[in-house]
C-alpha cells in the first residue's frame, strides 16, 4: 500500500532552496499562495519507494520570528500542518549565518534534514566543511549537495526516507546562560496543560513566550486551558531578567544563537589563508561605483528594453498568424454571418476571442520579460539595482525595489503594467509596495501607444518626436509626486520596514532555469489573465450593443438591404445564370467570396493557389464564376458583386456606430459629457475611452470603428480631424495626458487585486487614477483654452509644472524623516539648556 | 561612534545595538551582534544606503538604520 509524506523545504534568501527544489520534484510542481496572503507557495512531488511525497517550498526567511509575513506563514505551517520531515537549505559558503536559521528550526523539535548546499562554492572559496563533526553537533543528518548539477538528490531523499523511519527527534538545546532557570519554570507550567504538551513542542513555546513573540501569545490563548496565569509569569519573568541582567530576553536569545552558530561554524570550517578579495566584491566595485554603476545600471535597462520590447515586438508579430488561425478557425465554427446583421452567437463569440487573442498577442514579449528578470534575479543584480536607486525613490515614498515594477510597466515607452504590478512582491516594505502598484498603470504601456500615435500624427505633425518625448517623459514626473502624495496620506499608516538587504555573490544564471521561470511565470498569467478576460468581455460586449437598434431603424436598413441585392438580382437576371441564382444565393456569394480570400492569405506558389481555386470550383461551380470571374456573365455579375459588397460594408458601419452611440456605454459617454467638456472630450471621445477600461488597445479601435475605418480608404487621423473640425491640438493634449493617467485596464485591476490582497485598493486604484486623469486634462484644456495657449506651448508649461511638483515634493520630508529632523533639533536644546 | 559614522573602508566592531522591535530584530537575525566584526564596504552613488561585509558575507543598509548601530573603530 502507498502512504504519503510531507516534506517542508526550509532555507534563508540566497542559499540556493529553489534549485534544490527543482533538483527534487523535476517538472512535477504548482504554484499557488499560502492561503489568505500574497505569499506564493510553491509545491511539488517525488517518490520515495512506494510513499508519495509532497514537498512544500516554505518562504527564504532569515529567522523565525513573528515580525514579518514570510516568517509567520513559515512558520505557520511547521506548527500547523504538522510536516513529517524538514529539509534545511543552507549555504555552506556562508555557514555562520544559515546556522542561525537551522538552529532555530532544530528548537522546534521537528524531524530535520540539513541539505548543505553550494559546496562548490565554498571550495572555490577555500573553505572546507566537516560533515561528519557537524552531523554530529547537530544531531541531525547532514548532507552536502551542489543543487544546481543535480549533485547530493540521492542522498537526500534516502536521508528523508530514514529521518522519516525513525521519527526521533533528538532536541537541539541551545544553552542560553542566566535564562535557563526561567525558560524552566515556563515550560512546567505549560506542559502542565495536557493538550498543549502533547501537541506542542514545550521549550520552544516558553522560549517564544519569553521573547515576547505575539503569535505565539495567540497560540497559547488558543490551546492552553489557563492561559493568563502562564502570560502573567511571562511577564514577570521578563521584568526579572532585564534588571538582573541589563538586557531584554530577545537581544539574549539572538545573541545566544548567534554564539551558538558561531561556535559551531568555527569547529567544523576550515578556511584556507590567504585568499582575496572574491571575484563578486572585485565585480561589486564596478557594478556599484559611484559613476559607473549608474550607467551600468541604465546599459543594463536599455538591454531588457531592447530584448524585451523591441525584439519582443518583432517576435510577437511574427507570431500574430498563430492567433489569427485560432480567430479563423473560431469564427469557421460559429454559425455564419448574415448580410447586414451577424446571429449575436457568432459576433459575441467573435468578440470574446479577439478579446484573448488581443493579450495573448502579447505572450512572446511576457515570455522575454520573464526570462530577462530570473536572469537578472538568478545572477543577483537586483539588489544592487535596488542599492544604487533607494535613496533617489526613497523621496518619493518608494523604494530601491520600486525600479523594477516601474520599469516593466513602461518608465519609457512600451511596457505593460501587469507584470509591473506582479513584480511588486519584491518590495518588503508595504508603503511603498502599494505606492508602487498604484503609479505602475500611470507608466506608459504597450497599449497607450496606437492613441498617442494617432493623436500625435494628427495634431503635431511637425513635433512629433517631440511630443513623443513629452508624453514618454511626463508619465514620470507625474508619478513621482502622486507617489509621494500617497505615502503622506491614505498609505501613511501602513507597514513600514527597514532596507536591509543582503548583496548575494554574482551567479551566472542557467539556461534551465531561467527558462523554467519565465514559463512558469508566463503560465500562471495565462491562466489568471484569461479566463477573467473572457467574462469581463461578455459584460463589455453587452454594454456597448445593447439595447440595440430599434424597429424603424432596422426596417430601414433591411429595405437597404434589399435594395442592394435587388439590383444584383436584375443584372442576374440578363445572364444565363437566371434562375439558377436565387435571393437567397446572394449572402451565400458574399461568404464564399470571402472564404476564397481567406483561404489565399499568404499564399504565393502558384501551384498551391490553383489547388484552393480548383477545390472551390467543385464546391460550388456557379458562385466559383462570379467570384472568379469565368466567361462574360462572370465578369459582369463580378462587378455587380463588388457594388453589393461595398453597400453590404457601408450598411454594417453605419449599424454598428448607430448601435454604439444608442448603447449603454454611449448613453454614460453623452451623460457625462457635461463634466469631461471641460476637459475637451465629446461623447464621442468618452465611448472610445470608456472602451479602453477592458484594453487600452480598445481606445485606438473603438475611435476607428466610430470614425469610420473601412471603406473609405482614409487613415484614422484623416477621418477624426475632418469629422471634429473643432478639435485643436489642445484637445489632443488633454486627451493623450488622460490617456498616461487612464485607469489600469481590467487585467491589471484584477493584478492589483491579487497583489494588494483588497477589493477596496482595486477600487481606490481605478477611482483615483480616473479623477487625476480628468483633473489633469482639464487643467490643461481649461487652464491652455484662458491662457490662449497653442497645444505646443501648453505641452511645455506642463510638463515645466510636473518638473516642479515633483522637485517640491522631493523636498517633503516623511512622517518619519519630520519626527526624526525634530528630534535631533531638540538634541542640543536640551544641552544648551541643562 | 555608530555605524553610520563609519566611512567606507573602515573596520570595526560592534559594540551594542540601541533599538528594539521589528528593525532590531531583523539587525540581529542578519547577524549584527556585540562583538561582530563589520567592514565598511561602500556607499550607494548618492550616498545612501552603505554596504557592509559581515560575518563573512555582504548586506547593505539605509543609514538611518546604522545609526543605532554602536560600533568601535579598530
Amino acid at each position: 500500500m502507498s502512504s504519503s509524506l510531507l516534506v517542508a523545504l526550509a532555507g534563508q534568501p540566497n542559499c540556493g532552496k529553489s534549485t534544490v527544489f527543482n533538483m527534487l520534484t523535476g517538472a512535477r510542481q504548482h504554484v499557488a499562495n499560502y492561503p489568505g496572503v500574497t505569499v506564493e507557495k510553491k509545491t511539488g512531488f517525488f517518490s520515495l519507494g512506494d510513499m508519495r511525497v509532497e514537498l512544500v517550498d516554505l518562504p527564504g526567511t532569515y529567522s523565525l520570528t513573528s515580525y514579518s509575513l514570510e516568517e509567520r506563514v513559515a512558520r505557520d505551517f511547521l506548527l500547523n500542518d504538522n510536516p513529517g520531515v524538514v529539509i534545511d537549505v543552507a549555504d555552506a559558503s556562508n555557514l555562520k549565518r544559515n546556522l542561525y536559521l537551522t538552529i532555530q528550526l532544530l528548537e522546534m523539535e521537528v524531524p530535520t534534514v540539513v541539505a548543505l548546499n553550494m559546496m562548490d562554492v565554498a571550495t572555490r572559496r577555500g573553505q572546507s566543511v566537516d560533515i561528519a563533526k557537524l552531523e554530529q553537533l547537530l544531531s541531525v543528518p547532514v548532507v552536502p549537495t551542489v543543487a544546481k548539477k543535480g549533485e547530493g538528490k540521492e542522498a537526500v531523499r534516502i536521508a528523508v526516507e530514514h529521518a522519516h523511519a525513525e521519527k526521533t527527534v533528538a532536541p537541539f538545546v541551545v544553552d542560553y546562560g542566566p535564562l535557563e532557570s526561567r525558560i524552566d519554570e515556563i515550560s512546567a507550567m505549560l506542559a502542565g496543560d495536557p493538550t498543549l504538551g502533547a501537541q506542542y513542542p514545550v521549550r520552544w513555546l516558553a522560549v517564544k513566550l519569553l521573547e515576547n513573540d505575539h503569535e505565539a501569545e495567540v497560540l497559547l490563548r488558543r490551546v492552553h486551558s489557563a492561559p493568563q496565569g502562564v502570560l502573567d509569569a511571562v511577564v514577570l519573568a521578563r521584568a526579572g531578567f532585564l534588571e538582573g541582567e541589563g538586557r531584554d530576553i530577545e537581544r539574549h536569545i539572538a545573541y545566544a544563537r548567534h554564539a551558538a552558530a558561531g561556535r559551531i561554524a568555527r569547529e567544523v570550517v576550515a578556511v584556507e589563508e590567504g585568499r582575496g578579495r572574491s571575484l563578486s566584491d572585485r565585480a561589486d566595485r564596478f557594478i556599484c561605483h559611484r559613476f559607473l554603476g549608474p550607467v551600468i545600471l541604465v546599459l543594463i535597462l536599455l538591454a531588457l528594453y531592447q530584448v524585451s520590447i523591441v525584439f519582443g515586438g518583432w517576435l510577437a508579430a511574427e507570431v500574430w498568424p498563430l492567433w489569427g488561425g485560432i480567430e479563423t478557425f473560431v469564427s469557421d465554427m460559429l454559425p455564419a454571418a448574415g448580410f447586414a446583421e451577424d446571429p449575436l452567437v457568432r459576433s459575441l463569440g467573435e468578440w470574446v476571442v479577439k478579446s484573448m487573442t488581443a493579450i495573448l498577442n502579447y505572450l512572446p514579449i511576457f515570455l522575454l520579460l520573464f526570462a530577462f528578470i530570473a536572469a537578472m534575479e538568478d545572477s543577483g543584480y537586483m539588489p544592487r539595482m535596488a542599492f544604487i536607486l533607494d535613496r533617489l525613490f526613497r523621496r518619493f515614498g518608494l523604494h530601491g525595489q520600486s525600479t523594477l515594477p516601474m520599469i516593466l510597466g513602461g518608465v519609457y515607452v512600451g511596457g505593460c503594467a501587469i507584470p509591473g504590478v506582479m513584480a511588486t512582491k519584491a518590495i518588503p516594505d508595504e508603503r511603498a509596495r502599494l505606492a508602487t502598484i498604484l503609479i505602475v498603470p500611470m507608466m506608459n504601456c504597450l497599449a497607450k501607444v496606437p492613441l498617442y500615435l494617432i493623436l500625435i500624427d494628427a495634431y503635431f505633425p511637425q513635433m512629433g518626436g517631440l511630443a513623443m518625448f513629452f508624453i514618454a517623459t511626463v508619465t514620470l514626473f507625474m508619478a513621482l509626486p502622486v507617489a509621494k502624495a500617497l505615502s503622506l496620506t491614505i498609505l501613511r499608516k501602513k507597514e513600514q520596514a527597514p532596507f536591509i538587504m543582503e548583496m548575494p555573490p554574482y551567479h551566472v544564471p542557467t539556461m534551465g532555469g531561467v527558462a523554467r521561470r519565465s514559463i512558469e511565470r508566463t503560465w500562471l498569467f495565462v491562466k489568471k489573465i484569461i479566463t477573467v478576460v473572457a467574462a469581463v468581455a461578455v459584460v463589455i460586449f453587452v454594454l456597448i450593443n445593447f439595447p440595440g437598434l430599434s424597429d424603424t431603424r432596422r426596417a430601414h436598413y433591411a429595405a437597404e438591404e434589399k435594395a442592394a441585392i435587388d439590383a444584383f438580382m436584375v443584372e442576374v437576371d440578363k445572364t444565363e445564370y437566371k434562375g439558377v441564382i436565387t435571393h437567397d444565393d446572394v449572402l451565400g456569394i458574399i461568404l464564399f467570396d470571402e472564404a476564397l480570400r481567406q483561404a489565399k492569405v499568404g499564399v504565393t506558389d502558384q501551384a498551391v493557389s490553383d489547388t484552393i481555386n480548383e477545390r472551390f470550383d467543385t464546391a460550388n461551380p456557379v458562385y466559383s464564376a462570379v467570384v472568379r470571374r469565368q466567361g462574360d456573365s462572370g465578369r459582369t455579375l463580378n462587378r455587380e458583386l463588388r457594388k453589393v459588397v461595398s453597400v453590404r460594408k457601408q450598411l454594417r458601419r453605419e449599424m454598428r456606430t448607430e448601435r454604439f452611440e444608442g448603447s449603454f456605454l454611449g448613453v454614460v459617454g453623452r451623460a457625462i459629457e457635461p463634466v469631461t467638456q471641460y476637459a475637451g472630450f465629446n461623447w464621442r471621445i468618452n465611448i472610445a475611452l470608456l472602451s479602453a477600461f477592458a484594453a487600452k488597445e480598445n481606445s485606438a479601435a473603438t475611435l476607428g470603428a466610430i470614425y469610420g475605418i473601412d471603406g473609405s480608404g482614409q487613415s484614422v487621423e484623416e477621418s477624426m480631424k475632418q469629422e471634429e473640425a473643432g478639435f485643436t491640438p489642445l484637445h489632443a493634449l488633454a486627451l493623450m495626458l488622460f490617456m498616461a493617467l487612464y485607469p489600469p485596464c481590467i487585467p491589471t485591476s484584477i493584478m492589483v487585486r491579487h497583489q494588494s490582497n483588497s477589493t477596496k485598493w482595486m477600487m481606490f486604484s481605478i477611482g483615483y487614477q480616473s479623477l487625476l486623469g480628468l483633473l489633469v486634462a482639464t487643467l490643461v484644456f481649461t487652464g491652455g483654452s484662458m491662457l490662449a495657449l497653442s497645444g505646443f506651448q501648453a505641452m511645455w508649461a506642463f510638463y515645466a509644472l510636473c518638473v516642479a511638483v515633483t522637485v517640491v515634493m522631493a523636498m517633503i520630508p516623511s512622517r518619519e524623516e519630520a519626527r526624526a529632523a525634530s528630534e535631533d533639533g531638540k538634541e542640543p536644546c536640551k544641552e544648551n539648556c541643562s | 561612534m555608530t555605524l553610520d559614522e563609519m566611512k567606507p573602508g573602515t573596520l570595526c566592531v560592534m559594540v551594542d545595538l540601541h533599538t528594539a522591535g521589528p528593525l532590531g530584530q531583523r539587525l540581529m537575525d542578519l547577524g549584527f551582534c556585540p562583538g561582530a566584526n563589520i567592514e565598511v564596504v561602500r556607499n550607494a552613488p548618492l550616498v545612501d544606503p552603505v554596504v557592509l561585509h559581515l560575518d563573512g558575507y555582504n548586506v547593505s543598509i539605509r543609514h538611518d538604520e546604522a545609526r543605532y548601530v554602536e560600533v568601535e573603530r579598530q
